[in-house]
């Protein structure tokens, strides 16, 4: 089943003044449920404005946005329900965070969502168990927290109304190596849990490499290619003159792939790479 | 959105009216405003009318502007209009019970409301045709001779032209901020009074947070670049008296003259 479509998606800031400028053109897309789905593109592709069309924060120019089987914008009184069914985690979300307690906070979306007290009770201390918070953290102010915390507290208040699609815009952005890998390795897990939709915009192609099945690629607010990762991948040299960057085990792969060494350029991982580097090296000893 | 909204509505232009110093634009819209209460008859109101659009017209400035620029005002020039229609004293023209419209009244009306649209439209064009950093510069430059009592003159203008500075900023942020909440079902369009106070909460807070963050990292990068007040600051763009801003003294004084005349001659 699909989980997010659009038809034909335009957006336009501040149209008919001299500032007009279309972020996002003719978009049509169908994300099937169960996806991971890695969302690159440069600065001002368009992919910010393109999420945030996902949960009708805005609103399309032209075209539609549906949410499994319905229009998202057809009855503006249901459009809150689907900001829950469509959990959007902005670019440093920790600048967000407003409760007295971490614990106030996560529970503003489910609380905002009229679940019993119970319920707001269980869910809060799910997602805090997603993002690795412990029961102490729960009562401090989330001001006392470091940087990446905050951040976790952030995403946990999105996990918290349980969306059955997850958008992350960058969570991982100005977050140390570790803490990078930490986030994606619990967004990961909780991928594999719920079995739900999830979009992760970002600038580092390992990290949709490592987590991502597929990639959706925007150039100049339009939509390049929405394919499974290793397909786009394999198309390293357009991805390239768009300006972004491949995965170094793709540009390895790609360089090799050039020179006619009889290999698959559309491997990206680390471990695929060495399955396919051990192969290569068999059929060419059988070859002599 | 909010982000429509602006804020400063400074019109980029290198029209002569544009070039002009900044002090002396300043200047002028004052001399403008005297001209426009010293003016006592018919006559001298409508050197004013011509004069203020003559100003328009050079800039360049699409004349709509003027009606944007008058929009805000106009509850109060039909408020002022009414008050004087209905309580200057003189020949009647009209009656009923104890309301009544006199000849005066309305010649009082009329140029009462010409009076304020002239002053607003006026002093609209100074900030249309200055860019609000031109702007506070002028004031400074202006204000200067405070300096003798004391006056925090300099520390005045850096507090305007950061807050100024920091408005597109907050608006953004502001914005970014409400929809993260909404984000997450935060409903700020319905409700009472009482539910939508409590609404902004969620927002308020962290654009507070975020204020003081930004002002803590603003005042450290001033303080890592030396900035110690105005004593000894020397200035990279220096403001300069061209022939352009004398002509333009010289039409105002002019027309300031004419007024007084005018009310001289036509009683």
């Amino acid at each position: 089943m699909t989980a997010i479509r659009t038809e034909h998606l335009t957006h336009t800031y501040s149209p008919n003044t001299p500032f007009q400028k279309v972020a996002v053109e003719d978009v049509s897309i169908a994300i099937e449920e169960g996806e991971y789905v890695g969302v690159i593109g440069h600065t001002g592709s368009g992919k910010s404005t393109l999420i945030q069309h996902l949960n009708g924060l805005l609103a399309p120019t032209s075209g539609k946005v549906f949410i499994g089987e319905e229009d998202l914008w057809a009855d503006k009184a249901k459009l809150r329900s689907f900001r829950f069914a469509v959990g959007l985690v902005f670019q440093y979300p920790e600048y967000q965070l407003f409760g007295e307690t971490v614990y106030s906070d996560i529970a503003f979306g489910p609380t905002n969502m009229g679940l019993t007290p119970d319920e707001v009770d269980s869910r809060v201390r799910q997602a805090a168990r997603f993002v690795g918070l412990t029961e102490e953290k729960l009562q401090k102010s989330p001001f006392e927290l470091s940087g990446g915390q905050k951040r976790r507290v952030a995403i946990a208040g999105v996990l918290a109304m349980d969306p059955r699609v997850l958008i992350l815009d960058e969570p991982t952005a100005g977050l140390d190596p570790k803490g990078r890998d930490k986030i994606l390795g619990e967004i990961r897990e909780y991928h594999q849990e719920k079995k739900n939709t999830i979009l992760l915009v970002s600038h580092s192609m390992e990290d949709i490499a490592k987590n991502a099945t597929m990639a959706l690629v925007m150039n100049q607010a339009r939509l390049f290619c929405y394919d499974r990762v290793e397909e786009v991948f394999g198309r390293g040299e357009e991805l390239s003159r768009m300006g972004l960057a491949v995965p170094q085990v793709s540009r390895v792969f790609l360089s090799l792939a050039k020179r006619g060494i009889p290999i698959d350029p559309r491997v990206y991982t680390v471990e695929a790479a060495r399955d396919e580097i051990i192969r290569c090296v068999k059929e060419g000893r059988q070859g002599k | 959105m909010i982000k429509d909204i602006t804020i400063g509505q400074y019109f980029p232009g290198r029209s002569p009216v544009h070039r002009l110093d900044p002090r002396v634009k300043i200047l002028l819209a004052l001399g403008y405003i005297v001209l426009l209460f010293i003016a006592q008859n018919a006559w001298g109101l409508a050197l004013g009318v011509v004069l203020g659009f003559g100003a328009y017209v050079i800039s360049q400035i699409p004349l709509v502007m003027i009606l944007k620029s008058l929009k805000p005002v106009v509850p109060i020039i039909i408020f002022t209009a009414v008050l004087n229609m209905l309580f200057v004293d003189g020949e009647a023209l009209w009656q009923w019970w104890i309301i009544k419209i006199t000849r005066e009244g309305i010649h009082t009306a009329v140029f009462m409301a010409v009076r304020i649209i002239c002053l607003i439209a006026g002093t609209s064009l100074l900030t249309y045709t200055t860019s609000p950093i031109a702007l506070t510069d002028g004031i400074e430059r202006l204000m200067n001779p405070l300096k003798r009592f004391h006056f925090p003159v300099h520390e005045l203008a850096m507090m305007m032209t950061i807050a100024l500075r920091f408005i597109p900023t907050l608006i953004e942020e502001t914005d970014k901020i409400m929809s993260a909440q909404k984000a997450r079902g935060a409903d700020l369009e319905t409700g009472g009074l009482m539910q939508r106070a409590r609404a902004l909460i969620p927002i308020l807070i962290p654009l507070f947070v975020s204020s003081f963050r930004r002002a803590d990292e603003l005042a450290l990068a001033m303080e890592c670049r030396c900035y110690r007040g105005g004593e000894g600051r020397t200035r990279m763009k220096q403001l300069h008296m061209g022939p352009g801003d004398f002509a333009a003294c010289g039409i105002i004084l002019a027309c300031i003259a004419g007024v007084v005349a005018l009310n001289l001659l036509l009683p």
